[in-house]
């Protein structure tokens, strides 16, 4: 009698986990939703949406995140430039041209980029990367999209690399083999049958690549400089959408206007990347077809 | 030599080239890293705290308060997570509203990590009345966490056969007692080896803690579960941006002990996964 | 000899999705009985199995229709865990859980709620000793149950069963898999159990349910074709494409 109770108890418990999942995504929507409602009631959606500038200090303020929007912009197409050709090709080499020994070496090193931390990625560009590209190419600080850039692109290498190369090593065996029949070299036949056929793998990865990329604070906040003026060009100083928040939320006051307007940019976040997973997320169910 | 074949040393050669410059940064950052920071590392380094403004001193309340927020950040993460996939493996029918939970999945884990400080911030510190605190900054890293955990209890579940599961229900065991018996107990290498390497992700994790527990110095250890505390991401965020006229050395050596305290359990999970590999037990 | 029915189905219909594997059947079985089920892949055989105890169930696209009565209650009456205590089933390959041979026997008692050491102790034997399997594995019940050969883990299998003091045994072409000797040990056993249990044999081999079986059914395509005692089915069966079956014009 008390086992049949404590089981009901137990799968009742689990039923409700699987609930709760879904209830933390709506959580979290809701929660932005209802801030940024509150500001939009005193500062009008579309001089937050379309607003070339943001300036929460000045009077009257002003939040228009467009400036940050394109910052954001800047560097995740700066970092896509580097590491979707970087990423995809270091992932055709691990699955078809790399020994056994060598693979395994690389897998553990990408995994080991991956676990470092965005602060200590940051820190390396104030104290190395900065410095080193503004001798380079003298320019007139380190401190800029540029560098941003590049860090996110390392950031955003591992997704790609083990994603695109999950997605290549999936590929049926009969593909090759069929490919090889035919006296196609291995460079052919990785180039014109294993890569189309990888194609929506690679496609995820790329978009949850991207995902990441904009979705980055620490790094970002560190060397982007701080300038959220509408930028020309990324050798400039430049700020994201999340570096603003998190950068400027401690000198907030609580239900301020300036408050609420972070709430809002993270709802804008939010939003971003959930239509970026919902895409990267269909390319991959296209794979597992 | 054919032309196909010089093609093909020309494209791997790029392709290896490409490796290369993947390759080299990271080595480079872990030497740089580490030969500029393991200098400051010594037991006064790990075990006192800062002086002077942090310009000496040690970071002994931020690992403190790191190792903190890691068993909290477990705490409420791992039985949440473990349920879930249970549910989802072993209960859901293919519906709706099991797609539905997949998908949050999916998205809790492309959800930025300051989005989830902010959400931490509205939710926990304000709403849930439970102030900037270590609790909060655990809850926070918890619900960050559990796509991982919830990932890496999946797949650890559906490795183990189908027969344990028919085997048990034919011996008119109840669903759960299956699930207890023939099913968990071979699930949890798998899902150790997740929950540490999620637990290594939160623990160098700066955004989610910005506003929900972390403070710039206290002079005193957290007492409770309730106090803010130091911690070593937002730490070396500090010191690195904040406070001028830190020595150089300081700063290197808190980003050692990070990346060290971070491989450390990576490396744990990788012990967890080869040991388990090893044993194979069907 | 009383022949008391112990199960019976009425009008049962069994389908995967819009796949009907089995259709009305009506048929009865006797308590301790040897039902032999023969026919060709594919006729339902092993479904018609699965369904007195309901395993089907774990197919998400199966369902059901008709009765099934089992001591005279209606099976849907019966708690899924409780029916499958009194109806025990034998796999086609002998499926062992990765613990010790002890540990393997022991596990059914345990979930229904046996907890004293002597308890289980006594248990692991007498279900052993009926299978045949105590003498030879008295002195190592500790070590891991793959670590037997075919013929043991499927006894194992079939001491497995026994702990749970069913009722019924269902035996899913339990031979299928293994070498003539431990064939013999595994009709051996049904041979000597059938005393006790109610057996119900599925089997790809004829020879075998002419030795074993007392009554036999041939399913063919999802329908009962003709059910009888073994001897007169074998030698006299009334349907003709019975007597193909029997004779090798097809299987």
């Amino acid at each position: 009698m008390f086992k049949k109770i404590r089981e009901f108890i137990i799968e009742s418990c689990i039923r409700l986990s699987g609930l709760l999942v879904i209830l933390f995504v709506i959580l979290i929507f809701l929660l932005l939703l209802k801030e940024s409602l509150s500001l939009f009631g005193v500062y009008p959606i579309k001089d937050f949406l379309f607003g070339t500038k943001w300036l929460p200090v000045s009077e009257p303020p002003k939040f228009g995140i467009i400036p940050l929007v394109l910052g954001s912009i800047f560097v995740t197409i700066g970092a896509i430039i580097i590491c979707v050709p970087l990423g995809v090709a270091t992932a055709m080499f691990i699955a078809e041209v790399a020994p056994p020994t060598l693979k395994h070496i690389l897998k553990s090193l990408v995994e080991i980029l991956a676990s470092i931390p965005s602060v200590v990625l940051g820190f390396i560009g104030i104290v190395w990367l900065g410095p080193f590209l503004k001798e380079t190419f003298h320019l007139n600080t380190g401190m800029c999209g540029l560098t941003g850039s590049l860090l996110l692109a390392f950031m955003a290498l591992p997704t790609i690399i083990s994603i695109s190369e999950d997605a290549i090593t999936g590929v049926p065996k009969s593909y090759r083999e069929a490919a090889f029949g035919l006296g196609a070299t291995r460079w052919q036949t990785l180039w014109r049958i294993l890569l189309p056929a990888a194609s929506s793998g690679i496609m995820a990865s790329i978009m949850l690549g991207i995902g990441r990329v904009i979705g980055e604070t620490m790094v970002v906040l560190m060397v982007t400089g701080n300038s959220p003026i509408l930028p020309h060009s990324i050798l400039q100083p430049l700020r994201t959408l999340t570096a603003t928040i998190a950068g400027e939320m401690g000198e907030t006051v609580s239900g301020s206007d300036h408050y609420l307007a972070l709430f809002a940019t993270g709802l804008i976040l939010f939003i971003i990347t959930f239509i970026i997973n919902f895409i990267a997320e269909v390319y991959l169910q296209r794979t597992r077809k | 030599m054919s032309s196909a074949k010089t093609r093909q040393n020309i494209a791997f050669f790029i392709l290896g080239l490409a490796t290369l410059v993947v390759v080299v940064p990271i080595i480079f950052t872990i030497i740089y890293v580490t030969i500029k920071g393991i200098g400051a590392v010594n037991w006064e380094f790990l075990t006192a705290e800062p002086r002077d403004g942090m310009k000496e001193g040690g970071i002994f309340p931020a690992i403190v308060g790191t190792i903190a927020l890691v068993i909290g950040t477990m705490f409420f993460s791992l039985p949440l997570g473990v349920l879930a996939a249970i549910y989802l493996v072993e209960y859901a029918k293919d519906n709706f509203f099991t797609r539905l939970i997949k998908l949050c999945v999916v998205n809790l884990s492309g959800v930025p990590s300051i989005v989830y400080g902010l959400f931490g911030f509205g939710l926990f510190v304000l709403l849930l009345n439970l102030g900037k605190s270590i609790i909060a900054g655990s809850l926070t890293l918890a619900i960050m966490s559990l796509p991982v955990i919830i990932t890496a209890t999946k797949e650890a579940l559906e490795t183990v056969p189908a027969s344990f599961r028919e085997i048990s229900l034919s011996l008119g065991a109840t669903k759960w007692q299956t699930i207890r018996n023939c099913v968990l107990p071979y699930a949890v290498p798998g899902i150790l080896t997740g929950t540490v390497l999620s637990l290594s992700r939160a623990a160098g994790e700066t955004a989610p803690i910005l506003f929900t527990v972390v403070c710039f110095w206290m002079s005193y250890l957290p007492q409770s579960a309730f106090d803010q505390a130091m911690a070593l991401p937002y730490h070396l965020y500090t010191i690195a941006t904040q406070v001028p006229n830190i020595p150089s050395k300081i700063i290197f050596g808190t980003a050692f002990v990070l990346i060290a305290i971070v491989f450390l359990m990576n490396l744990v999970s990788i012990i967890i996964r080869a040991h388990f590999r090893k044993k194979k037990l069907w | 000899m009383v022949n008391e029915v112990i199960i019976k189905t009425k009008n049962l219909s069994c389908c995967f999705d819009t796949n009907c594997v089995l259709r009305d059947l009506n048929l009865e079985i006797f308590k301790n009985e040897i039902l032999g089920i023969i026919g060709p892949a594919n006729s339902g055989k092993s479904t018609f199995l699965r369904s007195l105890n309901r395993l089907n169930y774990l197919n998400p696209l199966y369902s059901q229709t008709g009765q099934i009565i089992f001591d005279n209650k209606d099976i849907k009456q019966i708690p899924d865990n409780i029916l499958r205590r009194e109806i025990g089933i034998v796999f086609e390959l002998p499926q062992v859980l990765p613990v010790s041979i002890y540990n393997n026997i022991a596990y059914g008692p345990k979930v229904h709620g046996v907890k004293n050491k002597e308890k289980l102790d006594e248990a692991v034997e007498i279900a052993l000793r009926k299978a045949h399997l105590w003498d030879e594995v008295k002195d190592r019940l500790d070590i891991p149950a793959m670590k037997l050969s075919g013929g043991q883990q499927q006894r194992l299998c079939i001491a497995r069963t026994l702990a749970v003091e069913p009722e019924v045994i269902l035996y899913d072409e339990p031979c299928s898999g293994l070498d003539p000797i431990s064939t013999a040990k595994v009709e051996e056993t049904m041979q000597i159990l059938s005393e006790s249990y109610t057996q119900i044999l599925v089997t790809n081999n004829t020879k075998q349910a002419a030795r074993v079986t007392k009554r036999c059914g041939f399913f063919l395509m999802g329908e009962l074709v003709e059910i009888d005692e073994t001897t007169e089915l074998f030698t006299n069966p009334k349907d003709k494409r019975t007597d193909d079956y029997i004779s090798g014009r097809f299987g």
